[in-house]
């Protein structure tokens, strides 16, 4: 395959859309304001397992300005889809706390809210179970794991290999759930007209919500628009359609009327998703040379019981590093907690933390520079799927990341260095992500007063897509960036792939590249002339996608920590942060450079602040606001870097581009706990490392 | 968020009096400083009153000097003024790092003087309508207990609450002995810190001996030379915009190597700021080192009786009250 030429393709392109945003031009979702609107408040339910018995609506009905009152008794039916997590308010059942159980529709959002508080529900409770346990009975084999991967996977004799291999490392690690938290909640502009329904939504797939919903109402697709151009951050929380758009389109669709609905922060933390807990056994084989005999990594999640989620927390172990023997598994159990999903780099943000802590232990274990073991184990081919790697530079990561960051000398010995007050260690830990690439659909479009429209429903959701595909445009075209216009975030729009799995990029740029060709084409054929009504080429990806020849494709990282652990109170601060990247070619170093430290802070709150706590008693997250649910400071965040590496990859996509939405929290948190552990000579294998852990122990 | 009816008082006698009507009315009122604390609490619906009083444009919102050197500081003073006031700076260092510790920039500029001092406990079970809470709903039960209580109480809880107060502020005014004016339906009076919030018992839904009504006008910082040369050390989850998990105010009289007086309070570990007399006591007059600081610790915290999530709470405070101490001493 041949890339195109690039001539803007990786210039720091400013944001095209960011005049609107910083001007407050830039309408979200729930800016959206028809005529005649009305309000609707979600009623959660306050028992984790059981029935409503009773809603009593008619008494808030009495209150001022209230519309409607809908619950499962009086709501208008939808088509019993399989995802239960969208068939709401269609059964008395409750299974979760804080899941929806009715919905008050009012003149001001002020009378809903009141009314919402003020309902009374009455229900039929039954015993829950909200607690994950690596030996809870219920614990089952999935079908498969997100998105389709077999659930285990075994090579060779690795029980075996383990038990003669002269160093072994066995080590339980547990990561806890995590609230995406993106600044703009999740909200719905629902609106039904002759035409059928329109969703103003913050949605990381304008094409996916239509999809999904439209056959809930019984709609063909075209009688489905979902509009959202400006989205305020998703980290996967808004990859699938949550409760909150069926909801606006039902109340919609009772009151005959227009109907705004936003997740409050609160809410977030029960009904737009969240990163499953998990417990991950780790055992490595190896020789004194630690070089891997076997791999063996077993993780233990929960899911909902109202629908499955399955994160694929072991996947990335399977081809990280080469070893003879080896196993991967994973285990769920079915428990009265809210729908777990996809938040940023599912399976290999905690599957990470646990192998990549794993590997330092083995290299303490072994006497062997950290760096240099991961050098050592280094694969030829991906080794379980036994393909080639289209490119795969960890080693130059590794390497050029120590290089930078000073690796060079490190004392191994932990718990020697000190700072004033502080004990200071150094930490390392690999990073990947998949090459995804997804079907899509793109317009381009010369209009006849000269420039270029680019169609296609990608979403931009703060990652600057909208700058990188006209970037993209621009080069395909051979004009600049100013000529064309990039309209995204609207289902109208050609069909595109979800803002997911880092693969965005790739799988919409493959679109706008081959749709702008084609118009290329089309323009040479009649020598340039535009016609009045303008020239027109579409495409659809789907056939390209299935002619990829087959590789092992992923982008490779490496990260380096510096941390200080306070001596008197066990307080972690972390003092420097260093990714170096391999992904394929960099098209916007602006936009990239964001990802790639925005992703790195994220695996520093990770590492030392972010969990959601449940609450055993009550069924429900308790930390349910940005006060008791922390994510890093700035205080917090002293010094993070990110740079990249130059890489040449044929195999990838007509941009040679890796998806780097993700990769930069992977191995993040593993870096920061390997940094403690050689400040400390602590291992904290529990997240988040909170001064708790630390404090009763040997500090 | 019910309807609520909002009234801004010119003087503390006027507060005083559209609190009692407003209180007379039935749907109870209540004094509204910067609503950094109260309003979160209307919109969770623990608290839900029918009028709000504000009393945020009192006059007494500076800093005067009192005959003898001491400061007073008016109520309505915002948390940012206060810390950065050059004689509270000069004087009591350890109130200027503790406010400053506390919350963030914004939440400063809004949040006063009387609102810091009477904010609500962030145990979480408190702040959910949706579970019981004996300190928000008497006699419902504290389930914090056997729940969620790494943030909670270690010293002088009770059976029906583990709640601590949140406030940085009210630590260093606690170890000051600051004196809380207070003007009520009944008349004028004085409480001196630490009497001024009261240990939970059978009723943790009174946090201080406030009755009803009653409106703090002023604090009074006494006079103390040696708080000149005093440390506030906050320890927390996150390096800002976090509450403490443990806090130290602290201030010491050295002369020859002898302690001749200190001042020592707590925070973060008790359902007020905790004073820390009998370390105070052991010190005064011992030798000012870390072996002496660390004994003076140890007999204040075996009155802890920690729960099981928040036991780390008692080795933490030890440390930090030695190593403020060592960190004064240092730097005289
Ligand atoms: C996200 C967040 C983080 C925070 N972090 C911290 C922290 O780290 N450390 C810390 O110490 N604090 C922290 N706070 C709390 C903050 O300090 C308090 O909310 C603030 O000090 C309250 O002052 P206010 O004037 O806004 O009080 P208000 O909210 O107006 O009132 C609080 C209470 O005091 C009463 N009241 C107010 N003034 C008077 C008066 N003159 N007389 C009698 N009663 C009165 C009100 O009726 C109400 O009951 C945080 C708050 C938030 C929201
Ligand atoms: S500790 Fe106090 S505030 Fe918390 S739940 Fe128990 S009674 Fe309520």
């Amino acid at each position: 395959m041949t890339t195109v030429a690039a001539p803007y393709a990786g210039t720091a392109l400013d944001r095209v859309d960011g005049p609107e945003k910083v001007t407050g031009r830039a309408r979200y979702a729930y800016e959206h304001a028809p005529d005649d609107l009305a309000y609707a408040v979600v009623v959660q339910s306050t028992i984790a397992r059981g029935e409503v018995r009773a809603v009593d609506a008619d008494s808030v009905l009495q209150l001022p300005g209230i519309i409607a009152t809908i619950w499962h008794e009086n709501a208008p039916r939808v088509a019993p889809i399989e995802d239960a997590e969208l068939t709401v308010l269609q059964s008395p059942r409750v299974a979760y706390r804080g899941q929806v159980v009715a919905v008050v529709v009012a003149e001001t959002i002020e009378s809903a809210t009141e009314a919402a508080r003020l309902l009374r529900v009455d229900y039929q409770v039954e015993p829950h179970d909200v607690e994950l346990r690596a030996d809870h009975p219920g614990m089952y084999r999935p079908d498969h794991v997100n998105p389709d991967y077999a659930t285990d996977s075994e090579l060779g004799d690795p029980e075996a290999a383990l038990g003669y291999a002269p160093v072994v490392v066995d080590a339980t690690y547990s990561t806890p759930a995590q609230h995406h938290n993106p600044i703009e909640p999740h909200a719905t502009v629902a609106l039904w007209d002759a035409d059928g329904l329109t969703l103003y939504d913050s949605t990381q797939s304008a094409s996916a919500v239509r999809a999904t919903i439209a056959p809930l109402f019984g709609l063909p697709q075209e009688r489905v628009r979902v509009v959202s151009p400006y989205v305020g951050g998703g980290f996967g929380s808004k990859g699938a359609p949550h409760a909150q758009v069926v909801l606006a389109a039902l109340a919609a669709k009772q009151v005959g009327r227009p109907v705004k609905l936003a997740a409050t922060r609160r809410q977030m933390f029960a009904v737009t998703g969240y990163r499953t807990p998990t417990v991950q056994r780790v055992r490595l084989g190896a020789d004194e040379d630690g070089r891997l005999s076997a791999i063996v990594h077993e993780a233990f999640e929960q899911t909902a019981t109202v629908k499955e989620f399955a994160e694929q927390t072991t996947v990335v172990t399977r081809m990280m590093y080469a070893a003879p023997h080896r196993r991967t598994s994973h285990r769920l159990v079915r428990l009265d907690v809210p729908v777990p999903t996809w938040m940023r780099a599912p399976g290999e943000t905690p599957g990470m933390f646990a192998l990549e802590s794993a590997m330092d232990e083995l290299a303490v274990a072994c006497g062997i520079d950290p760096v240099e073991l991961r050098v050592r184990n280094e694969p030829t081919v991906d080794p379980e799927r036994g393909l080639p790697f289209s490119s795969r530079n960890l080693v130059a990561c590794l390497r050029e990341g120590a290089a930078r960051f000073g690796w060079a000398g490190r004392d191994p010995e932990p718990g020697v260095r000190r700072r004033g007050r502080m004990l200071i260690g150094t930490g390392v830990a690999s990073s990947t992500y998949p090459v995804y690439r997804l079907p899509s659909e793109a317009t381009a479009r010369a209009e006849p007063g000269g420039g270029f429209t680019v169609r296609i429903a990608a979403a931009d959701i703060g990652t600057g897509a909208r700058t990188v595909l006209t970037q993209i445009a621009a080069d395909a075209l051979g004009v600049p960036p100013a000529q064309v216009r990039m309209e995204v975030g609207d289902s109208a729009l050609p069909r595109a792939s979800v803002a997911g799995g880092s693969s965005g990029t790739a799988s919409w740029g493959t679109a706008v590249v081959r749709a702008c060709e084609a118009l290329t084409d089309a323009l040479h054929r009649r020598a340039g002339d535009v016609p009045p009504g303008g020239l027109e080429a579409s495409v659809d990806t789907a056939e390209e996608l299935r002619a990829q020849r087959p590789f092992s494709r992923h982008a490779y990282g490496a990260q380096f920590a510096e941390v200080g652990v306070d001596v008197d109170t066990g307080e972690v601060r972390v003092l420097r942060l260093l990714g170096a990247f391999a992904a394929g070619r960099i098209i916007n170093p602006k936009t990239a450079r964001s990802q790639f430290i925005g992703g790195m802070t994220m695996g520093l709150s990770m590492a030392l602040f972010e969990e959601s706590v449940m609450d055993v008693e009550f069924g429900d997250y308790l930390n349910r606001d940005l006060a008791q649910y922390h994510v890093a400071a700035c205080a917090d965040v002293r010094d993070v870097d990110a740079f990249w590496i130059e890489e040449e990859d044929p195999d990838l996509n007509p941009m040679g581009s890796k998806g780097i939405g993700e990769i930069g929290i992977v191995g993040t948190a593993a870096a920061v706990a390997n940094a403690v552990h050689h400040a400390t000579g602590l291992r904290v294998r529990d997240l988040p490392i909170r001064l708790d852990r630390l404090i009763g122990r040997a500090v | 968020m019910r309807p609520f009816a909002y009234e801004r008082a010119a003087d503390a006698r006027s507060a005083v009096a559209a609190r009692a009507a407003g209180a007379a009315d039935g749907a109870g009122a209540v004094y509204l400083g910067g609503g950094t604390n109260l309003v979160d609490l209307m919109r969770l619906g623990v608290v839900s009153p029918g009028v709000l009083v504000d009393v945020t444009r009192l006059p007494s919102d500076g800093v005067e000097e009192t005959a003898g050197g001491g400061l007073l500081i008016g109520a309505a003073m915002r948390n940012s003024d206060l810390a950065a006031h050059p004689l509270v700076r000069r004087r009591y260092p350890m109130l200027t790092q503790a406010v400053v510790a506390g919350a963030s920039g914004q939440i400063r500029n809004m949040a006063t003087v009387g609102g810091n001092l009477l904010q609500r406990t962030r145990c979480s079970y408190f702040q959910d309508v949706t579970k019981p809470c004996n300190k928000r709903a008497p006699g419902s039960g504290c389930p914090a207990r056997n729940g969620d209580h790494r943030n909670l109480a270690v010293i002088g809880q009770s059976e029906a609450c583990v709640a601590t107060h949140p406030s940085d502020m009210a630590v260093p005014l606690a170890a000051l002995g600051a004196v809380v004016h207070i003007e009520g339906p009944g008349g004028a009076r004085q409480v001196p810190m630490p009497g001024l919030h009261r240990l939970p018992g059978d009723t943790p839904e009174r946090d201080t001996v406030l009755e009803p009504g009653d409106l703090i006008t002023a604090v009074e910082l006494p006079p103390l030379p040696f708080a000149a040369r005093s440390r506030y050390r906050k320890v927390r989850d996150r390096a800002s915009f976090a509450f403490a998990v443990v806090s130290v105010a602290a201030a010491l009289d050295v002369e020859d190597g002898m302690v001749k007086d200190c001042r020592i309070a707590l925070g973060g570990v008790a359902h007020i700021p905790w004073r820390a007399e009998r370390a105070e006591s052991a010190l005064r007059g011992s030798p000012a080192t870390e072996a002496a600081f660390a004994q003076a610790a140890a007999e204040e915290l075996a009155q802890a009786t920690p729960l099981p999530h928040n036991a780390f709470k008692v080795p933490l405070a030890r440390n930090v009250v030695v190593r403020t101490l060592l960190d004064l001493v240092e730097a005289s």
